[in-house]
């Protein structure tokens, strides 16, 4: 059982199962989250990581015949609840995938985005914000006289924190990321882990990765999962250096999975 | 290519700061064990053994700080060779500060005035001072990454060993015409050995010093390093 460390939590699963059909991807998870924090998710593939991520914008609703029990809390509210609006909550959680997946517009429209489909119209708000979110990302220098451009013109790591900018420019609390640097070189994975180092001071983020010495370089606090259970959560320190769980230490060492 | 100030660079800097702030404490305690020895100070090297606790708990910072950019981090190059070389002068610094505590206990151990004739014919302040001024050296060397300064601390060194080694000589010779003070020429004989060790151990941080500087190691090389 790990204990559920955080008193007044900004994101919280709660006794989460979850079903694929017949398959029990998740088993029991409880968890929490503080605000303004960074936590890692690691674990080998098929444990149940990217699911347990997907539960938070609820994107496994999208996956068929899946089933979920417990209870996921962002700002106190389940958002599982009937009442919970899911375009409301994805406004509030954004989310930040594998490979860059910019939309086939121009640099401004791909951060525009977001605030347009929500209805806003007014274009000099629209500017501002999207040299905020360009900024937050540490992207406009690079495309500030650009940004009429296709997106695609942009490089693999300038197109993925593109994505971040355009996950920024609605304001949301949470930011989701699914192995953001995974299809990055070196560099550009420095330049995402760096701005995840600063995006943590405003926001809440929650990331999976295989790269342990990412989960260490970016995260306050690490859940290992295995075979859809959360093995161990603790702070990243004491994860990396003095993990209580054998099968812990076994993974992060590289000793198997 | 655009070079960044990353998050790993902020540890490296923090991890550097303890260091210096250790390094100025304990200075401190060797200068305070000095004074007390000439002043007599009983309170003043109580102080210095008390201070000794602060030294220890430093120490310990600075291991666990180095374990978790090893475990956080997994720093390469120069980043990887200046934590190795801290985590090897964070050892070295504990040393110079258990000396100075050592030391400080001898003071504490007599009672009376140590004769300012052994003093002067041990050279023993000069050894302090010697010690000392290698200790602000050796941190301004590393604080700047200034190698040639640290290369001078070798020298430095052989003149604390030459004291080092005309002391019992010097201190037999006193002892033969002071036969009331064998105690305290035996204790004053003890601190310049431990103060010679200081000169050892400072020469070791230099080494580090070009170590993680310059990537040359000068371990077990002698003599023109």
């Amino acid at each position: 059982m790990v204990k559920d460390y955080v008193k007044k939590p900004k994101v919280m699963a709660k006794d989460v199962n979850l079903y694929y059909g017949d398959f029990h991807a998740l088993k029991g998870i409880t968890l929490s989250m503080e605000e303004n924090t960074v936590v890692a998710l690691i674990g080998p593939s098929g444990c149940g990581k990217s699911t347990f991520l997907r539960c938070f914008n609820r994107m496994n609703d999208l996956i068929p015949s899946t089933r979920i029990t417990g209870y996921v809390m962002v700002d106190g509210k389940d958002i599982n609840d009937r009442s919970m609006n899911v375009d409301e909550l994805r406004k509030n959680i954004g989310m930040v995938f594998q490979k860059p997946n910019p939309f086939p517009k121009s640099i401004f429209e791909n951060v525009a985005y977001g605030l347009r489909v929500n209805g806003v119209k007014e274009a000099k708000f629209i500017e501002e914000r999207v040299e905020r979110s360009l900024k937050q990302s540490a992207l406009w220098e690079e495309v500030k006289d650009k940004l009429k451009k296709s997106a695609f013109e942009l490089s693999g790591g300038q197109q993925q924190r593109l994505c971040i900018a355009r996950a920024l420019a609605i304001e949301p609390s949470v930011l989701l990321m699914d192995e953001p640097a995974s299809a990055l070189d070196p560099i550009s994975t420095a330049k995402i882990e760096e701005l995840i180092y600063e995006l943590k001071n405003q926001y809440t983020i929650i990331i999976v990765t295989h790269n342990m010495q990412q989960a260490g370089r970016v995260s306050d606090k690490t859940a290992f999962f295995y075979m859809g259970e959360l093995i161990e959560c603790d702070d990243t320190k004491t994860m990396f250096t003095n993990p209580k769980h054998t099968r812990t230490q076994n993974y992060i060492t590289g000793r198997f999975g | 290519m655009t070079t960044t100030h990353s998050h790993l660079d902020e540890e490296l800097q923090l991890l550097k700061t303890d260091t210096l702030n250790m390094w100025k404490l304990v200075r401190q305690q060797v200068e305070k064990g000095k004074e007390a020895l000439i002043q007599h100070d009983k309170d003043l090297a109580r102080q210095v053994v008390a201070v000794e606790r602060r030294v220890n708990a430093y120490e310990l910072k600075i291991d666990r700080d180095c374990e978790n950019i090893f475990a956080l981090f997994t720093p390469v190059a120069i980043d990887l060779r200046f934590v190795l070389a801290a985590l090897k002068i964070n050892s070295n610094l504990e040393r110079i500060g258990d000396i100075a505590e050592g030391i400080a206990r001898f003071v504490i151990d007599i009672d009376k005035q140590f004769d300012p004739e052994l003093l002067k014919v041990a050279r023993i302040v000069e050894m302090f001072d010697m010690s000392n001024a290698m200790l602000l050296d050796a941190a301004q060397a590393y604080e700047q990454e200034d190698t040639r300064l640290a290369r001078t601390l070798f020298k430095k060194d052989e003149k604390l060993d030459e004291v080092n080694n005309e002391a019992s000589y010097v201190i037999t010779d006193y002892i033969k015409s002071h036969p009331d003070n064998i105690r305290e020429s035996l204790h004053i004989l003890s601190m310049i050995r431990k103060l010679e060790r200081v000169g050892d151990q400072t020469k070791n941080i230099a080494e580090e010093i070009i170590f993680y500087i310059e990537a040359k190691v000068l371990k077990h090389k002698e003599p023109n390093k």
